[in-house]
Protein backbone atom coordinates (compact mmCIF):
# COMPACT_ATOMS: atom_id res chain seq x y z
CA UNK A 1 0.00 0.00 0.00
CA UNK A 2 1.50 3.55 -0.69
CA UNK A 3 1.19 6.12 0.98
CA UNK A 4 1.62 10.26 0.10
CA UNK A 5 4.98 11.05 1.62
CA UNK A 6 5.05 14.83 2.55
CA UNK A 7 6.94 17.47 0.07
CA UNK A 8 10.23 18.18 2.57
CA UNK A 9 10.82 13.95 2.88
CA UNK A 10 10.20 13.57 -0.82
CA UNK A 11 12.73 15.99 -1.43
CA UNK A 12 15.17 13.76 0.22
CA UNK A 13 14.44 11.12 -1.61
CA UNK A 14 17.20 9.88 -4.47
CA UNK A 15 14.32 9.35 -6.53
CA UNK A 16 13.46 13.25 -6.41
CA UNK A 17 17.33 13.76 -7.21
CA UNK A 18 17.25 11.54 -10.13
CA UNK A 19 14.41 12.81 -11.39
CA UNK A 20 15.75 16.59 -10.99
CA UNK A 21 18.62 15.43 -12.94
CA UNK A 22 17.01 13.71 -15.97
CA UNK A 23 14.69 17.03 -16.49
CA UNK A 24 17.40 19.11 -16.33
CA UNK A 25 16.09 21.17 -13.83
CA UNK A 26 19.38 20.91 -12.05
CA UNK A 27 23.08 20.49 -13.30
CA UNK A 28 24.55 17.93 -11.52
CA UNK A 29 27.99 19.04 -12.47
CA UNK A 30 27.17 22.63 -10.38
CA UNK A 31 29.07 22.87 -6.97
CA UNK A 32 30.13 19.49 -7.02
CA UNK A 33 32.65 19.07 -9.78
CA UNK A 34 36.06 21.04 -9.40
CA UNK A 35 36.08 24.11 -11.54
CA UNK A 36 37.71 27.46 -11.48
CA UNK A 37 34.79 29.72 -11.21
CA UNK A 38 34.50 32.25 -13.87
CA UNK A 39 33.49 35.55 -13.99
CA UNK A 40 31.37 36.52 -16.66
CA UNK A 41 32.53 38.43 -19.18
CA UNK A 42 31.54 42.37 -19.14
CA UNK A 43 32.86 44.89 -21.90
CA UNK A 44 32.68 48.73 -20.50
CA UNK A 45 31.24 51.48 -23.21
CA UNK A 46 34.87 52.46 -24.26
CA UNK A 47 35.96 49.24 -25.19
CA UNK A 48 32.86 48.41 -27.47
CA UNK A 49 32.95 51.92 -28.90
CA UNK A 50 36.49 51.01 -30.08
CA UNK A 51 35.58 47.87 -31.32
CA UNK A 52 32.47 48.98 -33.54
CA UNK A 53 35.04 51.78 -34.92
CA UNK A 54 37.63 49.20 -35.42
CA UNK A 55 35.41 46.86 -37.28
CA UNK A 56 33.86 49.67 -39.32
CA UNK A 57 37.41 50.75 -40.63
CA UNK A 58 38.75 47.38 -41.34
CA UNK A 59 35.80 47.02 -43.88
CA UNK A 60 36.40 50.38 -44.98
CA UNK A 61 39.79 49.62 -45.89
CA UNK A 62 40.16 46.33 -46.71
CA UNK A 63 37.01 45.59 -48.85
CA UNK A 64 35.84 48.85 -49.67
CA UNK A 65 32.56 47.79 -49.96
CA UNK A 66 30.54 50.89 -51.23
CA UNK A 67 32.94 51.33 -54.24
CA UNK A 68 33.75 47.55 -55.05
CA UNK A 69 30.95 46.21 -56.81
CA UNK A 70 32.56 43.04 -57.77
CA UNK A 71 33.52 41.88 -53.79
CA UNK A 72 29.36 43.11 -53.30
CA UNK A 73 28.32 40.82 -55.80
CA UNK A 74 30.62 37.90 -54.80
CA UNK A 75 29.96 37.96 -51.34
CA UNK A 76 26.06 37.18 -52.35
CA UNK A 77 27.12 34.97 -54.73
CA UNK A 78 29.10 33.11 -52.12
CA UNK A 79 25.51 33.36 -49.45
CA UNK A 80 23.15 31.45 -51.92
CA UNK A 81 26.26 28.86 -52.88
CA UNK A 82 26.71 27.75 -49.71
CA UNK A 83 23.24 27.42 -49.18
CA UNK A 84 22.90 24.95 -51.80
CA UNK A 85 26.14 23.24 -51.14
CA UNK A 86 24.84 22.42 -48.46
CA UNK A 87 21.33 21.02 -49.48
CA UNK A 88 22.83 19.65 -52.19
CA UNK A 89 25.26 17.76 -50.08
CA UNK A 90 21.94 16.13 -47.71
CA UNK A 91 20.07 15.37 -50.55
CA UNK A 92 23.46 13.14 -51.38
CA UNK A 93 23.74 11.57 -48.32
CA UNK A 94 20.12 10.97 -47.82
CA UNK A 95 19.89 9.35 -51.32
CA UNK A 96 23.20 7.41 -50.36
CA UNK A 97 21.50 5.98 -47.51
CA UNK A 98 17.70 5.08 -49.93
CA UNK A 99 20.11 3.28 -51.94
CA UNK A 100 21.75 0.95 -48.70
CA UNK A 101 19.91 -2.51 -49.01
CA UNK A 102 17.20 -3.33 -46.26
CA UNK A 103 17.79 -4.64 -43.18
CA UNK A 104 17.59 -8.61 -43.14
CA UNK A 105 17.73 -9.45 -47.03
CA UNK A 106 19.05 -12.45 -47.69
CA UNK A 107 21.56 -10.50 -50.38
CA UNK A 108 22.73 -8.32 -48.17
CA UNK A 109 26.65 -7.73 -48.29
CA UNK A 110 27.15 -9.28 -45.04
CA UNK A 111 25.61 -12.49 -45.88
CA UNK A 112 27.56 -12.66 -49.44
CA UNK A 113 30.88 -14.40 -50.34
CA UNK A 114 33.51 -11.86 -49.83
CA UNK A 115 33.99 -12.61 -46.02
CA UNK A 116 34.10 -16.24 -46.61
CA UNK A 117 36.50 -15.62 -50.00
CA UNK A 118 38.76 -13.44 -47.52
CA UNK A 119 39.20 -16.26 -45.41
CA UNK A 120 40.04 -19.01 -47.93
CA UNK A 121 42.50 -16.62 -50.73
CA UNK A 122 43.70 -14.63 -48.21
CA UNK A 123 46.79 -16.31 -47.94
CA UNK A 124 47.13 -17.03 -51.07
CA UNK A 125 46.23 -13.72 -52.66
CA UNK A 126 47.63 -10.93 -50.31
CA UNK A 127 50.45 -13.35 -48.42
CA UNK A 128 50.14 -12.21 -45.31
CA UNK A 129 50.11 -14.80 -42.38
CA UNK A 130 47.61 -12.71 -40.49
CA UNK A 131 44.35 -12.16 -42.34
CA UNK A 132 43.39 -8.80 -40.38
CA UNK A 133 46.41 -7.04 -42.02
CA UNK A 134 45.76 -8.79 -45.35
CA UNK A 135 42.49 -7.42 -45.38
CA UNK A 136 42.60 -3.80 -44.39
CA UNK A 137 46.17 -3.31 -46.19
CA UNK A 138 45.14 -4.96 -49.33
CA UNK A 139 41.67 -5.68 -49.97
CA UNK A 140 40.86 -2.47 -48.21
CA UNK A 141 43.48 -0.43 -48.77
CA UNK A 142 41.67 2.53 -49.83
CA UNK A 143 40.18 2.78 -46.06
CA UNK A 144 43.15 2.68 -44.41
CA UNK A 145 44.68 5.36 -46.89
CA UNK A 146 41.91 7.75 -46.11
CA UNK A 147 42.58 6.99 -41.97
CA UNK A 148 45.88 8.05 -42.26
CA UNK A 149 45.04 11.17 -43.78
CA UNK A 150 41.79 11.27 -41.00
CA UNK A 151 44.91 11.50 -38.48
CA UNK A 152 47.16 13.52 -40.63
CA UNK A 153 44.16 16.61 -40.92
CA UNK A 154 43.63 16.01 -37.05
CA UNK A 155 46.64 17.32 -36.61
CA UNK A 156 46.49 19.98 -38.95
CA UNK A 157 43.48 21.28 -37.06
CA UNK A 158 45.15 20.88 -33.71
CA UNK A 159 47.65 23.06 -34.87
CA UNK A 160 45.61 25.73 -36.24
CA UNK A 161 44.22 25.71 -32.84
CA UNK A 162 46.79 25.55 -30.51
CA UNK A 163 49.93 26.53 -32.17
CA UNK A 164 51.63 29.16 -30.63
CA UNK A 165 53.36 31.69 -33.17
CA UNK A 166 56.00 33.54 -31.03
CA UNK A 167 59.32 31.54 -29.47
CA UNK A 168 58.64 33.82 -26.01
CA UNK A 169 55.21 32.83 -25.82
CA UNK A 170 55.69 28.90 -26.38
CA UNK A 171 58.38 29.41 -23.68
CA UNK A 172 56.26 31.90 -21.37
CA UNK A 173 53.52 28.97 -21.72
CA UNK A 174 55.95 26.10 -21.34
CA UNK A 175 56.86 27.60 -18.04
CA UNK A 176 53.60 28.38 -16.44
CA UNK A 177 52.60 24.59 -17.87
CA UNK A 178 55.68 23.12 -15.12
CA UNK A 179 55.00 25.33 -12.44
CA UNK A 180 54.08 22.62 -10.16
CA UNK A 181 56.01 19.92 -11.29
CA UNK A 182 59.72 18.95 -10.83
CA UNK A 183 62.18 19.47 -13.49
CA UNK A 184 64.21 17.02 -13.27
CA UNK A 185 62.75 14.03 -11.67
CA UNK A 186 65.43 11.35 -10.86
CA UNK A 187 62.80 8.43 -10.32
CA UNK A 188 61.13 9.51 -13.36
CA UNK A 189 64.81 9.87 -15.54
CA UNK A 190 65.84 6.02 -14.43
CA UNK A 191 62.57 4.56 -14.80
CA UNK A 192 62.27 6.57 -18.63
CA UNK A 193 66.07 5.14 -19.24
CA UNK A 194 64.89 1.41 -18.53
CA UNK A 195 61.80 1.14 -19.91
CA UNK A 196 61.94 3.34 -23.75
CA UNK A 197 64.45 1.42 -25.31
CA UNK A 198 61.73 -1.85 -24.96
CA UNK A 199 58.89 0.14 -25.57
CA UNK A 200 60.74 1.52 -29.06
CA UNK A 201 61.36 -1.76 -29.62
CA UNK A 202 58.33 -3.65 -29.33
CA UNK A 203 56.82 -1.30 -31.22
CA UNK A 204 59.22 -1.65 -33.59
CA UNK A 205 58.70 -5.50 -33.66
CA UNK A 206 54.81 -4.63 -33.82
CA UNK A 207 54.69 -2.82 -36.99
CA UNK A 208 57.46 -4.63 -38.72
CA UNK A 209 55.58 -8.24 -37.85
CA UNK A 210 51.90 -7.12 -38.58
CA UNK A 211 52.08 -9.30 -41.63
CA UNK A 212 52.91 -12.19 -39.90
CA UNK A 213 51.20 -11.80 -36.13
CA UNK A 214 49.34 -9.80 -34.27
CA UNK A 215 49.99 -6.05 -34.28
CA UNK A 216 50.20 -3.52 -37.60
CA UNK A 217 50.97 0.19 -38.30
CA UNK A 218 48.51 1.57 -36.57
CA UNK A 219 49.13 -0.32 -32.73
CA UNK A 220 52.51 -0.24 -33.44
CA UNK A 221 52.76 3.39 -34.42
CA UNK A 222 50.69 4.43 -31.24
CA UNK A 223 53.20 2.34 -28.92
CA UNK A 224 55.96 4.79 -30.51
CA UNK A 225 53.80 7.56 -29.87
CA UNK A 226 53.75 6.48 -26.26
CA UNK A 227 57.21 5.76 -25.59
CA UNK A 228 57.83 9.31 -27.33
CA UNK A 229 55.91 11.18 -24.91
CA UNK A 230 57.13 9.11 -21.69
CA UNK A 231 61.06 10.18 -22.82
CA UNK A 232 59.46 13.64 -23.59
CA UNK A 233 57.99 13.87 -19.96
CA UNK A 234 61.31 12.70 -18.29
CA UNK A 235 63.71 14.50 -20.48
CA UNK A 236 62.51 17.61 -21.20
CA UNK A 237 62.09 19.44 -24.77
CA UNK A 238 65.26 20.32 -25.13
CA UNK A 239 66.18 17.05 -25.27
CA UNK A 240 63.84 15.67 -28.01
CA UNK A 241 64.28 18.45 -29.88
CA UNK A 242 67.77 17.33 -30.85
CA UNK A 243 65.92 14.66 -32.65
CA UNK A 244 62.13 15.35 -33.25
CA UNK A 245 61.12 18.88 -34.51
CA UNK A 246 58.01 20.07 -36.62
CA UNK A 247 59.87 20.14 -39.59
CA UNK A 248 61.23 16.28 -39.03
CA UNK A 249 57.65 15.72 -38.08
CA UNK A 250 56.40 17.46 -41.40
CA UNK A 251 59.32 15.64 -43.63
CA UNK A 252 57.68 12.54 -42.06
CA UNK A 253 54.33 12.80 -42.84
CA UNK A 254 54.64 13.83 -46.19
CA UNK A 255 57.04 11.22 -46.78
CA UNK A 256 54.82 8.41 -45.46
CA UNK A 257 51.78 9.33 -47.40
CA UNK A 258 52.87 9.76 -50.56
CA UNK A 259 55.09 6.63 -49.96
CA UNK A 260 51.78 4.88 -49.16
CA UNK A 261 49.27 6.71 -52.07
CA UNK A 262 52.38 5.88 -54.73
CA UNK A 263 52.76 2.48 -53.41
CA UNK A 264 48.86 1.97 -53.58
CA UNK A 265 48.58 4.05 -56.83
CA UNK A 266 50.94 1.21 -58.32
CA UNK A 267 48.59 -1.87 -57.03
CA UNK A 268 45.48 -0.09 -58.01
CA UNK A 269 46.46 0.50 -61.64
CA UNK A 270 48.33 -3.10 -62.09
CA UNK A 271 45.30 -4.43 -60.20
CA UNK A 272 42.36 -2.27 -62.60
CA UNK A 273 44.18 -2.98 -66.02
CA UNK A 274 45.24 -7.17 -65.04
CA UNK A 275 48.47 -6.45 -65.57
CA UNK A 276 50.74 -8.69 -63.62
CA UNK A 277 52.32 -6.74 -60.62
CA UNK A 278 56.27 -7.48 -60.54
CA UNK A 279 56.28 -7.39 -56.68
CA UNK A 280 56.75 -10.92 -55.98
CA UNK A 281 54.69 -11.81 -52.88
CA UNK A 282 57.56 -14.30 -50.89
CA UNK A 283 56.94 -17.30 -49.17
CA UNK A 284 54.53 -16.62 -46.26
CA UNK A 285 55.86 -16.17 -43.08
CA UNK A 286 59.02 -15.01 -44.07
CA UNK A 287 60.01 -11.25 -42.59
CA UNK A 288 60.11 -9.65 -46.79
CA UNK A 289 56.89 -11.44 -47.54
CA UNK A 290 53.43 -10.30 -48.75
CA UNK A 291 53.66 -7.83 -51.84
CA UNK A 292 53.86 -4.04 -49.70
CA UNK A 293 52.16 -4.81 -47.22
CA UNK A 294 55.25 -4.56 -45.10
CA UNK A 295 55.63 -1.24 -46.80
CA UNK A 296 52.15 0.06 -46.31
CA UNK A 297 52.92 -1.19 -42.35
CA UNK A 298 55.58 0.97 -42.11
CA UNK A 299 53.96 4.21 -43.61
CA UNK A 300 51.35 4.23 -41.50
CA UNK A 301 53.53 3.38 -38.21
CA UNK A 302 55.20 6.77 -38.82
CA UNK A 303 52.24 8.74 -40.10
CA UNK A 304 50.71 7.51 -36.32
CA UNK A 305 53.72 7.66 -34.27
CA UNK A 306 54.29 11.51 -35.38
CA UNK A 307 50.55 12.24 -35.07
CA UNK A 308 50.28 11.04 -31.51
CA UNK A 309 53.60 12.47 -30.43
CA UNK A 310 52.41 15.83 -32.24
CA UNK A 311 49.17 15.93 -29.97
CA UNK A 312 50.67 16.09 -27.00
CA UNK A 313 53.16 18.56 -27.79
CA UNK A 314 50.22 21.11 -29.22
CA UNK A 315 48.80 20.45 -25.70
CA UNK A 316 51.81 21.35 -23.49
CA UNK A 317 53.50 24.02 -25.28
CA UNK A 318 52.01 25.06 -28.21
CA UNK A 319 54.46 24.48 -30.84
CA UNK A 320 57.74 23.16 -31.47
CA UNK B 1 38.20 -18.82 -17.97
CA UNK B 2 34.07 -17.90 -18.50
CA UNK B 3 34.34 -16.88 -14.45
CA UNK B 4 37.11 -14.43 -15.38
CA UNK B 5 35.66 -13.07 -17.93
CA UNK B 6 32.53 -12.46 -15.98
CA UNK B 7 34.47 -10.40 -13.47
CA UNK B 8 35.52 -8.44 -16.51
CA UNK B 9 32.77 -7.33 -18.07
CA UNK B 10 31.43 -6.44 -14.18
CA UNK B 11 34.20 -4.45 -13.11
CA UNK B 12 33.81 -2.94 -16.80
CA UNK B 13 30.25 -1.91 -15.93
CA UNK B 14 31.11 -0.80 -12.56
CA UNK B 15 33.87 0.96 -14.18
CA UNK B 16 31.16 2.55 -16.56
CA UNK B 17 29.30 4.02 -14.29
CA UNK B 18 31.23 4.99 -11.99
CA UNK B 19 33.50 7.22 -14.64
CA UNK B 20 29.70 9.20 -15.34
CA UNK B 21 29.33 9.56 -11.77
CA UNK B 22 32.44 10.30 -10.29
CA UNK B 23 32.51 13.80 -9.07
CA UNK B 24 36.02 14.67 -9.21
CA UNK B 25 37.23 14.83 -13.17
CA UNK B 26 40.85 13.38 -12.10
CA UNK B 27 39.04 10.48 -10.69
CA UNK B 28 37.28 10.13 -13.85
CA UNK B 29 39.94 10.33 -15.97
CA UNK B 30 41.90 7.54 -13.45
CA UNK B 31 38.51 5.04 -13.73
CA UNK B 32 38.60 5.36 -17.41
CA UNK B 33 41.96 4.77 -17.23
CA UNK B 34 41.04 1.60 -15.91
CA UNK B 35 38.36 0.75 -18.26
CA UNK B 36 40.58 0.75 -20.86
CA UNK B 37 42.93 -1.36 -19.17
CA UNK B 38 40.07 -4.54 -18.45
CA UNK B 39 39.00 -3.49 -22.44
CA UNK B 40 42.32 -4.84 -23.37
CA UNK B 41 42.39 -7.75 -21.50
CA UNK B 42 38.85 -8.27 -22.85
CA UNK B 43 40.26 -7.81 -26.24
CA UNK B 44 42.66 -11.09 -25.64
CA UNK B 45 40.07 -12.77 -24.51
CA UNK B 46 38.12 -12.47 -27.08
CA UNK B 47 40.92 -13.56 -29.42
CA UNK B 48 41.69 -10.26 -31.07
CA UNK B 49 45.40 -9.10 -29.95
CA UNK B 50 45.44 -6.23 -32.75
CA UNK B 51 43.06 -4.49 -31.26
CA UNK B 52 44.28 -5.05 -27.36
CA UNK B 53 47.46 -3.48 -28.65
CA UNK B 54 45.81 -0.40 -29.78
CA UNK B 55 43.64 -0.27 -26.76
CA UNK B 56 46.26 -0.27 -24.43
CA UNK B 57 48.63 1.96 -26.24
CA UNK B 58 46.00 4.66 -27.19
CA UNK B 59 42.99 3.99 -24.49
CA UNK B 60 44.76 3.79 -21.40
CA UNK B 61 47.75 5.56 -22.59
CA UNK B 62 47.93 8.41 -25.19
CA UNK B 63 44.27 9.25 -24.41
CA UNK B 64 45.09 9.75 -20.50
CA UNK B 65 47.57 11.78 -20.75
CA UNK B 66 45.83 14.07 -23.18
CA UNK B 67 42.90 14.23 -20.80
CA UNK B 68 45.82 14.85 -17.74
CA UNK B 69 47.35 17.80 -19.94
CA UNK B 70 43.62 19.40 -20.44
CA UNK B 71 42.66 18.98 -17.06
CA UNK B 72 45.89 21.03 -16.00
CA UNK B 73 45.41 23.76 -18.67
CA UNK B 74 41.96 24.47 -17.23
CA UNK B 75 43.04 24.63 -13.72
CA UNK B 76 41.01 21.70 -13.01
CA UNK B 77 43.33 19.72 -10.72
CA UNK B 78 43.66 21.98 -7.21
CA UNK B 79 46.73 21.34 -5.03
CA UNK B 80 45.15 20.71 -1.57
CA UNK B 81 45.88 24.57 0.06
CA UNK B 82 44.18 26.03 -3.13
CA UNK B 83 41.41 24.16 -2.62
CA UNK B 84 41.08 24.68 1.14
CA UNK B 85 41.58 28.55 0.08
CA UNK B 86 38.38 28.28 -2.21
CA UNK B 87 36.65 27.01 0.67
CA UNK B 88 37.52 29.19 2.97
CA UNK B 89 36.85 31.94 0.50
CA UNK B 90 32.87 30.71 0.17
Amino acid sequence: MSRRVPQEQYEKTFSYKFRQWMDGTKDPFLDTVEMKSQEAFQEDGQAAEQRARDRKRIAERAYDLEKNAELRIFRRIYNVLAVLFCVLLVVMLLAAVSWLPAVGEADRPVNNEVSARYIENGLQETGAVNIVTGMILDYRAFDTLGESHVLFIATCTVLILLRLDRKEDQEKFEANDRLHEPKNDIILQTVAKILVPPIFIFGIYVILAGHLGPGGGFSGGAVIGAGLILYLNAFGFAKTEKFFTARTYRRMSFCALACYSLAKSYSFYTGANHIESIIPLGTPGAILSSGLILLLNICVGVVVSGTMYTFYVMFRKGGY
Amino acid sequence: MTVFTCILLGFLIICAVAASLSKNLLNTILIFMSYSLVMSVIWILLESPDLAITEAAVGAGVTTVLFLVTLKKIHAILKKDDRQEENGNE
